[in-house]
């Protein structure tokens, strides 16, 4: 299933948060060999992750981590401006309706329907809470995994080139997409709005109807 | 419930404001276009101090500050720390105390409907816009539909004002830097490249680009430049 966990809930996952960090280790750093930073733990953490990120986890049936990625809204600090910020035309994205997706990860025993499945979840947070787009940097390997899950972003900027490409890009709200991606995740629509209200609590509590 | 809202008009008067007392006459008039109940703008900053706005009777902002509410008052734990906006009945309403400080606010006046939109500044600066109507949760739910992404946009906006106003209200409070921060401006400031910088603190250009940014942004300056003039006069870094 998918869970919707601030930073400061994380601890209520022990096993889910080792899990989501040390993969994240093992993506960015040992298969891609990215620049970033292993705790003595064997986790990936940077600066972003102190800022209360919203985390999306999908958790396998044994309650392990089988994927994830970090939101944070772009009116605070973000990786697409303060470190891509150049490849975005010189002008920040910067709106209450623009969250950024970074850290998108796959652990190495992830079915086939785990990315599509974290970028539903995308679609369901644009949807729940109003906003235009998501922001996201990514390389070259992620373009085709985008297309085949069925919702590709729009490119702003690149460097560099082949395997080694970074772009960053905007995927707007688009509710044929959100379908699309479920159909090609096996996962109903219904199923992934309850997840979704699971987490952030909308079921009516009546509490304050007029009328209870 | 009001549909006579001109989002670019409201925007524009906002931005047209100098001080919290016309901001607040902008929100009245937001409240009285919606036809809603009332508006609250309320801020605590790092330091524990509250500043804002609220159309509610003044007996219940009173009374919300004489019984120090802030500590219980569901809607300020639940999007403290958050970014998303949130419909009050999603939150918590349980608890004996929880339940007696409702009934005090809704015989104070208070709607039984909320939408709050949490904020968050630099410096440690939470605030909260709410919305508040007295109505059914269809009537709720329908005008959160039409209106919530709109909302969202003013209340971002009106912060943005609210803290500049905050500027010129009090000095800057000063916020440390990381030692590795410090580090990063001390070399900048002595004339290194960022290249030479990243080799002499053995990091990558990358990274030390995210600490430059932290620091920029920690600094409220413009660029690198603002920044490092901003630490040295502050007396962060000593080169």
């Amino acid at each position: 299933m998918l869970r919707y966990l601030y930073a400061d809930e994380l601890h209520k996952f022990p096993e889910l948060a080792r899990g989501m960090f040390r993969d994240r280790a093992d993506q960015f750093k040992t298969r891609l060999g990215w620049d970033v930073k292993i705790n003595e733990k064997g986790e990936e953490r940077d600066q972003y992750d102190d800022l209360n990120p919203l985390y999306i986890i999908w958790e396998e049936a044994d309650g392990s981590h089988g994927g994830s990625m970090r939101i944070l809204p772009t009116t605070g600090p973000v990786m697409v401006n303060d470190i891509f910020g150049h490849l975005t035309g010189g002008k920040p994205i910067h709106s209450p309706l623009i969250w950024e997706v970074t850290r998108f990860c796959l652990s190495r025993t992830a079915s086939a329907h785990t990315a599509g499945a974290i970028m539903l979840s995308g679609g369901e947070v644009m949807e729940g809470f109003g906003l235009t787009h998501i922001a996201g940097v990514f390389d070259a390997r992620m373009i085709r995994i985008y297309r085949m899950i069925g919702s590709s972003p729009v490119v702003l900027g690149c460097e560099g080139s082949g395997r080694d490409q970074i772009s960053v890009g905007l995927w707007p709200y688009s509710a044929e997409d959100c379908n699309r991606v479920s159909a090609r995740a096996g996962i109903p629509r219904e199923l992934s709005r309850l997840w979704f209200r699971t987490a952030f609590g909308n079921r009516a509590q009546h509490r304050f109807a007029l009328s209870a | 419930m009001g549909t006579k809202f001109d989002l670019s008009q409201i925007l524009e008067d906002l931005e047209n404001t100098s001080t919290l007392e016309e901001l607040a006459a902008v929100l009245v008039q937001l409240r009285d276009q919606l036809q809603i109940d009332h508006i609250t703008y309320h801020w605590v900053d790092g330091a524990g101090d509250q500043y804002g706005f609220t159309t509610y009777p003044d007996a219940w902002d009173k009374q919300y500050r004489d019984k120090n509410y802030h500590r219980i008052d569901p809607v300020i734990l639940g999007c403290f720390q958050r970014f998303h906006a949130v419909d009050w009945k999603q939150l918590n309403w349980s608890g004996k105390a929880v339940r007696s400080f409702l009934q005090d606010a809704q015989e104070h006046g208070v709607g039984n409907q909320g939408y709050s939109i949490p904020l968050r500044g630099p410096s440690g600066q939470f605030a909260l816009f709410t919305v508040n109507n007295t109505c059914d949760d269809a009537g709720w739910q329908a005008f959160i539909d039409t209106h919530g992404r709109d909302l969202i946009l003013v209340a971002h906006f009106l912060n943005r004002k609210a803290l500049e106003f905050a500027k010129n209200r009090q000095p800057e409070t000063t916020r440390g830097l990381s030692p590795r921060e410090i580090d990063a401006m001390t070399l900048l400031a002595l004339g290194y490249s960022r290249a030479q910088v990243a080799h002499s603190l053995s990091i990558s250009e990358h990274t030390l680009r995210a600490y430059i940014e932290s620091a920029r942004s920690k600094l409220g300056a413009q660029n690198t430049t603002h920044a490092i003039a901003t630490a040295l006069s502050r007396g962060l870094i000593v080169v």
